[in-house]
């Protein structure tokens, strides 16, 4: 006869100091003797630091007044940016027509949401980004349905940055894969040409690239033809990210092993299939996180347009600061900047980990 | 292979953006697409810089709208371009912009070998010293060792580097790429003295926490005559370009401003009758409307009104006239006779 095990058993409450706040500390942040004082340093760092921080920020600041009444205080004039929200995020946009790019950037927004989930990536969707494409190129440019026109050199602040950088990082994908393949080519005229693309654009940074295409280009062209301004800084930086991951991409083709291709071969695959079926699927899931960090860096990168005068959202944040009105509260502004960066680059690399995760089939 | 036709097709799609401008005479380029592309600074406050609601503002700003004026009746036919001190005069060559009115040097090599045209200078700048009073120093003279804030890559630091070397003295350079940060080091007590151009002195003490704590020194180390610039190649346009900052000048001498301008029509001054056009005669020779020196006192206001209301005294950078006052109050602006 056997008694119920459970009977037997004792019941303890777990020792009080494996578990609750107190162990965890001690787990964590006092275990031996140099994190113990580690973690005494820190904590009198950010002793020195956070109190006068919060109360420069929180406490003694304004949020909404003029310039003169922050003269006065001692803390931060956060009043800069609601004072000129209007032409940091807009830019140039003409009064009146505030809504156009506003709505351009929620469709936007809102189609790149969309198509979040993988799984709802089909011919169809295709069709609607070429339509919400062509609605924001209408609600830009107008010319139709009343809006007046407003030409690209008055497109500016955000709604600059978020075209620059977007249709850079569409654009340049393709593009980088076409030139890793071609890299990768056996034909020998392809293959040069990509390898001396890659290597020349890599060479040089994005700044020369941007001047060339701004000083340099215009002298090239016949008297009197000019290629719009943004279009020369859209394509600079589409064909500077297009070498950048080229070569993240060639890395991925390169860590497939050969069994791939001769299992493609022996399926009876001609080259586009062997690629479009079962290289470049894999290859490219391979690579998802470099090609995030490039393409994080092409979107922060798109701010050095300001050295060719566009003005892109920190251009627009620079002028508010050479306005002698608020000149001397940089420091608010460029937080601001920073926490608009910031929120754009996290939800891309937030994103990109759950698409790996997705996507992630394991072995 | 898709490669090669990705290529080209990208090649056709950006020439079909491309915009074929008419080649040819500048001022008839202008007429024709009825409006003056002008390059501005963009991010100098008083001289050119958008305002809060994107409206450009500005002296020089001013002046391209008074160049409209002249040739359109109407001073908002104008579209700035903002340009970078690098890009200013590539623009003027590749004739992205019409006129360059971007607080720009007038120098030698510039009106030479870069093949542009100055027209008369519509502001007389120079580089100056800003101290704290504290300092207890009364000229450039005793700077000996100072420490210096300066913008990198301008004229300015040259010409700094070049006034200390000639004076015998030592200088401790910090240098510092925007206008705001060298500001604000210098009001945190970083460096003895800042140094720039007179007129962006006056704004960065304006904006100090005590202006009065601040003191311009005497001294002008450099002459910086800031004057609109066009292409070679179209005399008419130049002269155009010229007489339109002309008109703002001579209609200040003459006492014509845009409030009292409608009753200077009906004067009976031969003088002003020929400036306003009552009198016909510089119009066609300039291959304008009779009207032009009236439409750009109207719609800009002359010299003085739009200095006022840019950088004047009332203003945050609130610079006195000096040398930029007439001739006949002891300044630089002078009009040769309209006739």
């Amino acid at each position: 006869m056997s008694v119920p095990e459970q009977a037997t058993r004792e019941y303890l409450d777990a020792p009080i100091r494996k578990i609750g706040a107190l162990a965890w500390l001690k787990e964590n942040l006092f275990n031996n003797w140099y994190n113990s004082l580690l973690t005494v340093l820190t904590l009198l760092a950010l002793c020195y630091v956070v109190p006068p921080f919060f109360k420069w920020a929180f406490v003694d600041s304004l949020w909404n007044t003029s310039a003169e009444a922050c003269r006065d205080i001692e803390g931060a004039c956060w009043s800069i940016v609601p004072n000129n929200i209007k032409f940091i995020i807009l830019g140039f946009f003409p009064e009146g027509q505030e809504w156009r790019p506003i709505l351009a950037m929620i469709l936007l927004l809102s189609l790149v949401i969309y198509s979040k989930e993988w799984t709802r990536w089909n011919k169809y969707l295709g069709w609607l980004w070429v339509a919400g494409l062509i609605v924001m190129g209408t609600l830009m440019y107008g010319g139709v349905f009343g809006m007046p026109v407003v030409e690209t050199a008055q497109w500016s602040g955000l709604p600059l940055t978020m075209m620059l950088s977007f249709f850079g990082m569409v654009a340049a994908y393709p593009l980088g894969v076409l030139l890793a393949l071609g890299r990768r080519s056996k034909m020998p005229a392809i293959k040069t040409l990509c390898v001396v693309y890659i290597e020349m654009i890599r060479g040089v940074p994005l700044i020369s690239l941007l001047f060339m295409s701004s000083i340099m280009f215009p002298l090239f062209l016949p008297d009197g033809m000019t290629i719009d301004k943004v279009l020369r800084a859209q394509v600079a930086i589409i064909l500077f990210t297009a070498a950048y991951i080229a070569e993240v991409v060639r890395g991925g083709l390169q860590a497939m092993p050969r069994g791939q291709y001769e299992a493609s071969d022996s399926l009876g695959l001609n080259f586009r299939q062997t690629m479009r079926l079962v290289i470049l699927p894999q290859a490219l899931k391979i690579v998802i996180p470099p090609t995030v960090g490039i393409l994080l860096s092409a979107f922060k990168d798109t701010s050095l347009v300001v050295i060719i005068a566009l003005y892109d959202v920190l251009k627009t944040t620079k002028v508010t600061l050479s306005n002698p009105k608020w000149t001397g509260y940089s420091t608010e502004a460029y937080i601001f900047l920073a926490v608009l960066y910031f929120i754009c680059c996290y939800a891309m690399s937030s994103y990109s980990r759950r698409l790996e995760k997705d996507l992630h089939t394991g072995h | 292979m898709k490669f090669t036709k990705t290529l080209l097709l990208m090649l056709c799609l950006s020439l079909a953006m491309v915009g074929f401008a008419q080649a040819g005479k500048d001022l008839d380029a202008v007429k024709k697409k009825g409006f003056i592309q002008a390059g501005v600074n963009g991010g100098v406050f008083g001289f050119g810089m958008p305002d809060e609601k994107g409206v450009w503002k500005g002296l020089d700003v001013d002046t391209a709208r008074a160049v409209a004026a002249a040739i359109f009746g109407d001073s908002s036919k104008v579209k700035f371009t903002p340009l970078t001190a690098q890009q200013r005069f590539t623009a003027l060559q590749s004739g992205e912009i019409d006129v360059l009115t971007r607080n720009a040097t007038r120098t030698l090599s510039r009106d030479t070998q870069l093949g542009l045209n100055f027209v008369t200078v519509n502001y007389y700048d120079g580089q100056g010293f800003l101290v704290p009073k504290k300092l207890g120093v009364k000229s450039a003279k005793e700077l000996d060792g100072a420490t210096v804030c300066v913008l990198p890559g301008t004229t300015t630091e040259q010409n700094a580097a070049d006034f200390f070397r000639n004076n015998k003295m030592k200088m401790n350079p910090v240098v510092i790429e925007s206008t705001s940060e060298l500001a604000k080091t210098f009001f945190a007590g970083r460096c003895d003295v800042l140094t720039s151009d007179a007129s962006q002195l006056a704004g960065t003490r304006a904006v100090a926490p005590n202006p009065l704590d601040y003191a311009l020194l005497p001294e002008i180390i450099s002459k910086e005559p800031l004057a609109p610039a066009v292409r070679h190649g179209d005399d008419q346009f130049r002269d155009i370009v010229d007489f339109s900052v002309l008109a703002m000048i001579n209609a200040e001498e003459l006492g014509i401003t845009s409030k009292n301008v409608d009753e200077m029509m009906k004067s009976k001054n031969p003088v002003i009758m020929r400036f306003l056009g009552t009198t016909e005669g510089n119009g066609k020779s300039l291959g304008l409307d009779e009207k032009w020196a009236y439409n750009i006192i109207k719609q800009v206001g002359n010299y003085g009104e739009v200095f006022e209301r840019n950088v004047g005294v009332n203003t945050k950078l609130g610079l006195e006239r000096g040398l930029n006052a007439l001739w006949t109050n002891g300044g630089l602006m002078y009009s040769p006779p309209f006739k």
